[in-house]
């Protein structure tokens, strides 16, 4: 007989197997936890060179989102406002306000604000702007309420199963019409107009493609 | 007295002339050899110093490894139209690969498993190699679907974790049940192969702890997982062996029917027949040993083992290869048949194409090695001579490679619609990174040999004439 480990290493194999046990667990809790857009991307706020106040724009003052992101039912991208259109207001509004210093000079010198994005798709991912926002899709379902926002806030996941679960089932989430640039409008399923929801979604033939080269094209 | 009792019970005249025909088992150990020379024969290997060919053999393999290494660092970096597999090939070179090194395991998992159950006791000598091929074998074949699916750091999208994709595995798909049955199949192979390993493991790390050699004793016991060899330890191992010998016995069939059903599930003609399953099964086993063949007559030749692999274990491996190659070539005879009798167009003029069409040339190799080769085996002076044998081997695989490149290339060059044929062509790219995978594999295996006791000891030497104290009578 040879003793090449102690008694004591019988409990060893054991021992490691709970380890693993306890290790595998938290390695997985914490990847279902932090590695996920919910996680990863909701609250970035970042910096931006202007300090636009959506609460203050949008909000109070009941600017239409269409004032300045004009392209938005329209194109398949949507766009920023020029300086240009911040200055058909703040001509008059505030033209000496330091905040708007690099709106001025973007205004005189024909380079635009480099605001930062916070809401992007991946490249790998096709998204039309224009068909969403025309098909019922109110901004706030991706948004947020940026009405209520100082601060533009990543306020959805946006990840694939978010856009997923609309694609799902539609009827769910869509708004009338006249609601989609109200952010405070709710649903048509919570205002319990179900059978307008159906009716939309059949006369607007919305199909949501569910396939993988639905949106990875 | 004697006279007395002749006449009393008077014999039939006729019982001096019966003579019972004299059929001995074959001896599975010659020479009659002793326990201990086996432990030394098999140890000696791995405690002896690393042989000058051992390094050369290394460093061949290695280098040709690094083709596949390289191959696979140019694809992930570029993107997997480095492979030469188009539009409508899809499935080119690496879905080959991938059946074709599969396929070369069943062979290991025959043997250690089916063999073990049906009490095939000259399974000893070989079933250690086979296993370890078996494992390597899954090894290389497991690279090609792995970057097969293009962008390899997603793929354990083939796995059902939740995600927040919000995207679920489609369990109707037969692709997504050979991630189960080949991970499976890998699992339990590893798991076998250790199990059976332990007594010899605990063999070495008492001769390395009796030699002094204090680092190996550590590492062999450390895997020898304090086996003492006590009764109670033996019962355990043996039932536990019996229980995974249950386990592996139906992989051996489920894991090629689903790789079959790869193919079998779709509609293309050619691929959408039910002979698939065990047709693809045969194959599997064939390839197999003619792979274990390929490495086991080598390893005896060097290693001077003609006593523990003798002529009655190659006779066995031989009459298997001739019974499944025989098996595949009814397959390719029924296929033709089938397609005729079907009286389907599509799948009739897939099989003429097959024959004579622009990859006739592979099909008749295919028939060659895989239908005209194995019949060599009926001659016992063929079995005999082990470099014919050796050779015979090697065209095995040759042919069992062809099988799957024939089955996946003229199916698919030569779908329904005329305006999408087409013909495939490798890159460098996908010949160089099939042919590096022999160098993993031989890699393993010479690591293997030089590490891990090759034939397992304990079960050897329960089949040696010695361990019959009744000399074969009873």
């Amino acid at each position: 007989m040879s003793h090449v480990f102690s008694k004591r290493s019988n409990s060893l194999p054991l021992q490691l197997v709970l380890y693993l046990f306890v290790l595998g667990g938290t390695v997985t809790a914490a990847v279902t936890y932090y590695c996920t857009p919910k996680y990863l991307r909701v609250g970035y706020a970042p910096v931006q060179p202007v300090p636009y106040d959506h609460s203050l724009h949008a909000g109070q003052l009941g600017l239409d989102c269409r004032y300045c992101h004009s392209n938005v039912d329209q194109s398949g991208f949507a766009n920023l406002p020029t300086s240009q259109t911040c200055m058909n207001c703040h001509k008059l509004v505030k033209p000496q306000s330091p905040l708007l210093a690099v709106v001025r000079a973007s205004f005189e010198s024909g380079a635009p604000v480099p605001w930062v994005q916070v809401h992007k798709a991946p490249d790998y991912v096709y998204f039309n702007h224009a068909i969403h926002v025309n098909r019922g899709v109110s901004c706030v379902e991706c948004h947020g309420r940026i009405d209520q926002m100082t601060v533009v806030t990543h306020a959805k996941s946006l990840s694939m199963k978010f856009c997923l679960d609309c694609h799902r089932a539609p009827a769910q989430f869509l708004r009338a019409p006249q609601d989609l640039y109200h952010l405070a409008a709710s649903t048509l399923a919570e205002q319990g107009r179900t059978a307008d929801a159906a009716r939309f979604i059949q006369q607007a033939k919305i199909k949501p493609p569910q396939s993988c080269s639905g949106c990875h094209r | 007295m004697s006279e007395a009792v002749e006449a009393a019970v008077a014999v039939p005249a006729i019982l001096a002339e019966v003579k019972p025909a004299v059929l001995p088992r074959a001896v599975l150990v010659e020479n009659n050899r002793s326990f201990a020379w086996i432990s030394d024969k098999i140890c000696g290997i791995i405690e002896g110093p690393t042989p000058r060919w051992w390094w050369i053999c290394f460093g061949v393999a290695s280098f040709i490894a690094s083709f596949t290494v390289a191959g696979l660092i140019y694809l992930v970096g570029t993107g997997v139209g480095v492979w030469g597999h188009r539009s409508p090939i899809n499935w080119g070179w690496p879905i080959v690969n991938f059946v074709f090194w599969i396929g070369i395991g069943h062979a290991g998992t025959l043997i250690s498993a089916i063999l073990c159950l049906l009490r095939q006791k000259w399974r000893t000598s070989i079933n250690r190699a086979a296993e370890a091929m078996t494992i390597f074998a899954v090894v290389c074949a497991g690279i090609f679907p792995l970057f097969h699916v293009g962008r390899v750091w997603f793929a354990w999208y083939l796995f059902p974790l939740p995600n927040s994709n919000g995207i679920w595995q489609n369990f109707r798909s037969p692709l997504e049940w050979d991630v189960f049955a080949v991970s499976t199949y890998g699992t339990v192979s590893v798991l076998f192969w250790y199990v059976g390993m332990i007594p010899d493991l605990g063999l070495l790390r008492d001769r390395f702890t009796a030699a002094g050699k204090r680092v190996r004793a550590f590492l062999y016991g450390l895997f020898a997982m304090g086996w003492r060899g006590s009764n109670r330890h033996w019962s355990n191992y043996e039932m536990a062996y019996l229980i995974l010998a249950g386990i592996a016995t139906p992989l051996v069939l489920s894991v090629h029917t689903i790789v079959s059903f790869d193919f079998a599930v779709s509609l293309i003609p050619g691929w959408h027949t039910t002979i698939f399953p065990p047709y693809f099964v045969a194959g599997a086993i064939y390839s197999g040993f003619g792979m274990v063949l390929t490495l086991v007559l080598p390893l005896r030749a060097v290693f001077k083992l003609e006593d523990l692999i003798t002529q009655h274990h190659i006779d066995n491996m031989c009459k298997i290869a001739l019974a499944t190659g025989s098996m595949v070539g009814y397959a390719y005879m029924m296929e033709f048949f089938i397609a005729w009798y079907g009286a389907n167009p599509n799948e009739g003029f897939t099989f003429i194409n097959r024959a004579f069409g622009p990859y006739a040339w592979a099909y008749w190799t295919m028939v060659t090695c895989n239908v005209i080769v194995p019949q060599f085996f009926w001659f016992k002076g063929v079995r005999r001579n082990i470099a014919f044998v050796w050779i015979l081997s090697l065209l095995v695989n040759v042919g069992m490679w062809m099988e799957r490149f024939v089955i996946i290339c003229t199916s698919l060059t030569r779908d329904f619609l005329p305006s999408s044929w087409g013909y495939l062509s490798p890159t460098v790219v996908d010949i160089f990174t099939f042919f590096g995978t022999f160098g993993v594999f031989g890699t393993l295996f010479l690591l293997f040999i030089r590490f891990l006791p090759m034939m397992p000891m304990a079960e050897i030497k329960a089949v040696t004439p010695q361990a019959d104290a009744h000399h074969g009578h009873h």
